[in-house]
């Protein structure tokens, strides 16, 4: 089903009209509101009115998370707090950390785009959600939250953890769709398998996955084991949160990105360079509607090929294939995004340790599993040689790693040699 | 009256004691006792040498990371209630022992008990107050 037929089947010729003129009013509203864009535009010598065209775009510099991060808290923010009704904010300590802020009529938007996303995947307010996304800082929640009930759908805000009580509430309550990571999905299915309940005599019948890379096993052996239909659904938190795009349950091929209210451009993340529309490249994203962090060639460090040929089910918005790559060196661990960065900004933090560390992901079953080895280092250990000492550097890492990035890996100390046998402070043996 | 003692930081992985023990030996180092702190994911080796400044640097310069600890050795009769006649008067004191480990001399007719004290200094006073052997460190690592 098509949630706002006029909009999701606009000819492109008129879809195209309609991003050059909300690009325009975003570049003159960036250019005199935040100071950023009227820094970074100055310095590239254009004027927001110069830009004519979408071909015109590649003019205008870049926008990347170190930018977003050097802005910390609210730095980018184009309307006063008075106007800001929703902050969210991505992990990480203070300075690695993102903020993002709504307006009511961003967190408006946000909820049609949801809401246009749940109707793609064949919801409609007779059907119950179960949302195991977790609710808070991070979008996930939240945003599918104000989608469903835009929608009229029954909402059930389970978000994350306590699997038991999921599996019971998925029983009892018979939701008709489920929303969270795909590997949370795979990690419940195991409970229940444990617990001796068949996934696939559950009321499911549609699931709608997304904040982590899956390929397309998975989501074929989450369709198998729960007897339901797997859909992709893209976001990034920066942007807006989930609902940037959403597979089709009648295309089946990729993900329908909302352009009348993002431009999307694939360039050559070495280069900077916009590749033609279907090549492999990284994304960057221009949101065309949003008022309080509106941001203009955003680079999102996702790799991924976008799909030009028409889909059968009448959208006329062009589709991005499923994100299996970074251009960057972020990983995405349990839905989280964490980068190499904010991990050392937690090791520089204590007092004595240095950031030599290794960080190991694997997948054991459905869930991730991650390692952290941290070297003792000179100061630390000729100061104490003690075994309390190091307890409490293991314990304050540990907590440091749950407030700030929300994982909780499993720790070891290690001798330096150790960490000397490769330079790879992130080994990744995942076969996603 | 003080003894220096070697921590080194092992990782609980196999062959690293061996590591330890193999530098150790190439430097001709003596071992006069030892003990062995574990925890789930690491382990603290720690040492009474015959030469603490070379052990220290052989194991530095292999890639260890090594410190130098000061503790307290204590010599009483080799029989029943040698190590509760000082643990009753360190008690009385109020004097907290982090942790120990114990020998035998050569001779067999005393035991030598190695301390970790937050205070050493008054700790010693203390033992020596109440008449127990001291053995300074120097007497120690020639045993
Ligand atoms: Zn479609």
């Amino acid at each position: 089903m098509i949630y706002n037929e006029e909009f999701e089947t606009l000819p492109r010729e008129a879809l195209r009209a309609l991003q050059v003129k909300r690009l325009q009013q975003v570049l003159e509203r960036v250019y005199h509101s935040v100071g950023f864009y009227k820094k970074s535009l100055d310095t590239a010598k254009i004027k927001p009115h110069e830009i004519k065209s979408i071909a015109d775009m590649s003019k205008l510099p870049f926008i990347t998370r170190q930018d977003l991060q050097n802005n910390y808290p609210f730095g980018l923010f184009a309307v006063p707090m008075s106007n800001i009704v929703r902050l969210h904010a991505s992990s990480g300590t203070r300075g690695r950390s993102t903020v993002f802020g709504y307006t009511k009529r961003d967190i408006d938007t946000w909820s049609e785009l949801m809401a246009r996303s749940l109707a793609a995947a064949g919801l409609t307010k007779n059907d119950i959600i179960h949302n195991a996304f977790e609710y808070g800082l991070f979008t996930g929640g939240l945003g599918f939250h104000y989608g469903a009930e835009k929608i009229g759908a029954s909402v059930i805000p389970m978000s994350g953890g306590n699997s038991k009580r999921q599996i019971m509430i998925l029983q009892d309550f018979g939701p008709t769709a489920i929303c969270c990571t795909p590997s949370y999905a795979l990690h419940l299915a195991e409970e229940g398998k444990a617990l001796g309940i068949d996934m696939k005599s559950l009321k499911l019948r549609v699931g709608i996955f997304g904040a982590e890379p899956w390929s397309k096993a998975i989501s074929a052996e989450i369709e198998k084991t729960f007897g339901i239909t797997a859909l992709d659904l893209f976001g990034l938190s920066e942007v807006i949160g989930p609902g940037m795009a959403m597979e089709c349950l009648e295309g089946r091929n990729g993900m329908h990105i909302y352009e009348d209210h993002f431009i999307v451009e694939t360039i050559n993340p070495q280069t900077g360079e916009v590749l033609p529309e279907g090549e492999e490249g990284e994304l960057v994203f221009t949101t065309l509607t949003k008022e309080a962090f509106p941001l203009v060639r955003y680079r999102s460090g996702d790799v991924s090929r976008l799909i030009i040929e028409p889909c059968r089910c009448g959208r006329t918005h062009i589709k991005m294939e499923r994100v299996l790559k970074r251009s960057d060196d972020m990983l995405i661990v349990r839905g989280i995004n964490i980068f190499p960065s904010q991990i050392e900004a937690i090791l520089t933090a204590i007092e004595g340790l240095e950031p030599q560390y290794q960080l190991i992901v694997d997948r054991a079953g459905a869930l991730d599993s991650l390692e952290l080895h941290v070297e003792v280092s000179d100061k630390i250990f000729s100061n104490s040689g003690g075994v309390k000492e190091l307890q409490k550097i293991e314990k304050r890492i540990l907590k440091d790693m749950k407030d700030y990035l929300g994982i909780a890996p499993n720790l070891r100390l290690v001798e330096p040699s150790t960490l000397k046998k490769t330079d790879a402070k992130i080994i990744d043996k995942r076969r996603i | 009256m003080k003894v220096e003692q070697i921590s080194v930081f092992l990782e609980n992985k196999p062959g690293s004691l061996e590591h330890a023990t193999r530098v150790m030996r190439d430097a001709s180092i003596n071992i006069r006792t030892l003990s062995l702190a574990e925890t789930v994911d690491f382990g603290i080796l720690r040492l009474i040498v015959n030469d603490v400044e070379k052990a220290n640097k052989v194991l530095k310069d292999a890639g260890f990371r090594v410190s130098k600890t000061v503790v307290v050795a204590v010599e009483v009769p080799d029989k029943p209630g040698g190590l509760h006649s000082i643990m009753e008067v360190l008690s009385k004191e109020s004097i907290n022992v982090e942790y120990l480990y114990a020998f035998v001399e050569k001779s067999g007719q005393n035991a030598v008990i190695i301390f970790r004290f937050d205070a050493p200094e008054k700790a010693i006073e203390v033992l020596m107050k109440n008449k127990f052997t001291v053995v300074p460190g120097a007497q120690l690592y020639e045993f």
